[in-house]
């Protein structure tokens, strides 16, 4: 059994690096900026969110840019810790949030995927086996012992797309991201993130396109500023919006 | 597709009003350490694309300091009056464990920083990330190991069963620079000032530690070289190799200094382990 619950879910992203004190005169008009009681100046990214999420379910994150659908994501991967309330997330999660994140670009496909492997903390039996199934899916073929630098765009979407998706996690995490292969994989790439998306208990996915809302979703959940603004059936939100 | 992988624990669970800090930083702690082989993997790649390209690679830098041996052996062993076979072990251990000292050190400033895009898309231990950069200083260092074994073979100095000593001395080097990796990684990428200033620290500690001269050359003030770390620590290394084991004191004061460090680097990391994702 899967299940996600957040109850008062808050995130605030503090403005480290900038000077803070010309930053508030300039900024210090809008409801989402603040200054926290250690006198930081921060940004709203998630506040008093409340959900819950069971086996089954397909949800949508859809709003506007900025309404936090990725640091929702984010947090719920376990990249952030939130500051104020609880969440719980059962089942063994899947992230597909930055694709190429921790690629090496220097190496070949396959130190590649061993590296994936290693960062997703698989054994050496189960590495191999990854490197096997992504090289048949990917089918780069002699370019798969290159370095990944000198692959074209839609090469590294091949090998990204395969590599993330070798896996069935329980609960998975999506953002949006675009397909850029050619139409002969693009066909075989929609099988296999039906599969994916299929074997997972719960799926959530953040995106902006309403015909992946319309085939993938049950449940949609509407952001903005942070904030959740509504949460219902997908055709609903998306009627709600206007589409 | 492959099977369902155990990576993760089954349950995510945190809440902000029982953020359970000490238990989160031993888990990260012990997950961290279960994943070395990434650690490993990492290092052996920052190595390599360092390099890349380059004909003699990280052999540079066993060239590099081949060269200052010789330049340094001979004009300061001419300025203290020593004998070549008399300064040169001498310089030979200080200076290779003093160089693997503060590029670790150094390194150890960026050590979070420089995966700010690991940290920011996946979850994965903040130990794995201070583990490659100990694990990549190692490996550098491990270039300029042989160069003094190359010295005391041209200079029949040679060694007895104390040497041996030298092992506790260098595991107790990786501990502080494990914990000097936590503990500056993250202060690092929260004041951003911190490492311009522990790199001129480190230039300055370069001259104050007995490196280019020896402890008794300071007369009735030796007694308070145990009071700079760097001198204990190195001490544990050198002593064994070259001074036929090292006074009491050095390693009282290494291990109270390691003590020490690691000490700060948990309470640090116990206290701010779930803030870093923001800090990067």
């Amino acid at each position: 059994m899967a299940a996600i619950e957040a109850s008062g879910l808050c995130l605030d992203f503090p403005f480290y690096h900038l000077g803070a004190r010309s930053l508030k005169k300039r900024l210090l008009g809008g409801a989402r900026l603040h200054t926290d009681p250690s006198n930081r100046v921060v940004v709203t990214a998630l506040r008093n969110l409340d959900f819950r999420i069971v086996t089954g379910e397909r949800v949508a994150l859809v709003g506007p840019n900025g309404a936090g659908k990725t640091t929702l994501l984010r947090t719920l991967a376990g990249v952030y810790e939130p500051v104020v309330g609880r969440l719980l997330v059962e089942g063994q999660i899947g992230a597909l949030i930055d694709v190429a994140a921790g690629m090496d670009p220097e190496s070949t496909g396959r130190e590649n995927v061993t590296l994936r492997g290693l960062y997703r903390g698989l054994p050496d039996a189960q590495c191999a086996e990854l490197v096997e199934e992504v090289a048949a899916f990917a089918g780069l073929g002699d370019f798969f012992d290159v370095p990944i630098r000198t692959y074209s765009a839609g090469m590294g979407v091949r090998l990204a797309f395969a590599l993330a998706t070798a896996m069935q996690p329980q609960v998975l995490l999506m953002d949006e991201w675009f397909l850029a292969g050619d139409a002969a994989f693009m066909a075989k790439a929609e099988e296999r993130l039906a599969r994916l998306v299929g074997g997972a208990d719960i799926l959530v996915i953040a995106t902006h396109d309403f015909s992946v809302v319309r085939r993938w979703c049950t449940r949609a959940i509407r952001m903005e500023g942070g904030v959740i603004i509504a949460d219902g059936p997908a055709e609903e939100i998306l009627a709600g919006m206007g589409v | 597709m492959l099977d369902r992988t155990a990576a993760t624990s089954p349950a995510y669970i945190v809440d902000a009003a029982d953020p359970q800090h000490l238990r989160r930083a031993i888990a990260d702690v012990t997950l961290g350490f279960s994943r070395w082989r990434l650690a490993s993997a990492l290092a052996w790649l920052d190595l390599r694309n360092r390099y890349r390209g380059s004909v003699l690679g990280p052999f540079w830098l066993t060239l590099s300091t081949a060269a200052m041996l010789l330049g340094l052996g001979l004009l300061y062993a001419a300025l203290f009056r020593m004998s070549l076979a008399e300064y040169l072990p001498h310089l030979a251990v200080s200076l290779v464990i003093w160089n693997a000292i503060a590029q670790m050190v150094n390194e150890a400033t960026t050590s979070l920083t420089s995966s700010e895009g690991i940290i920011r898309q996946m979850p994965l231990p903040y130990t794995v990330h201070a583990l490659r950069c100990v694990m990549r200083n190692g490996l550098v260092a491990a270039h300029n190991l042989p160069l003094i074994g190359v010295v005391f073979l041209a200079c029949g100095h040679l060694p007895g069963p104390e040497a041996l000593l030298a092992i506790p001395g260098f595991i107790l080097i990786a501990i502080n620079a494990f914990a000097a990796a936590l503990l500056l990684g993250m202060i690092c990428a929260r004041f951003r000032d911190i490492g311009p200033i522990v790199a001129s620290v480190m230039q300055l500690a370069f001259f104050l530690t007995p490196i280019l001269w020896k402890p008794r050359l300071l007369g009735h003030w030796e007694v308070l070289m145990p009071l700079n770390p760097f001198y204990a620590v190195l001490e544990t290394v050198r002593g064994p190799l070259v001074e036929g084991g090292g006074p009491l004191i050095a390693w009282v004061a290494a291990i109270t200094y390691t003590v020490l460090l690691v000490a700060i680097a948990g309470a640090f990391f116990v206290r701010f382990r779930g803030r870093v994702a923001f800090w990067v």
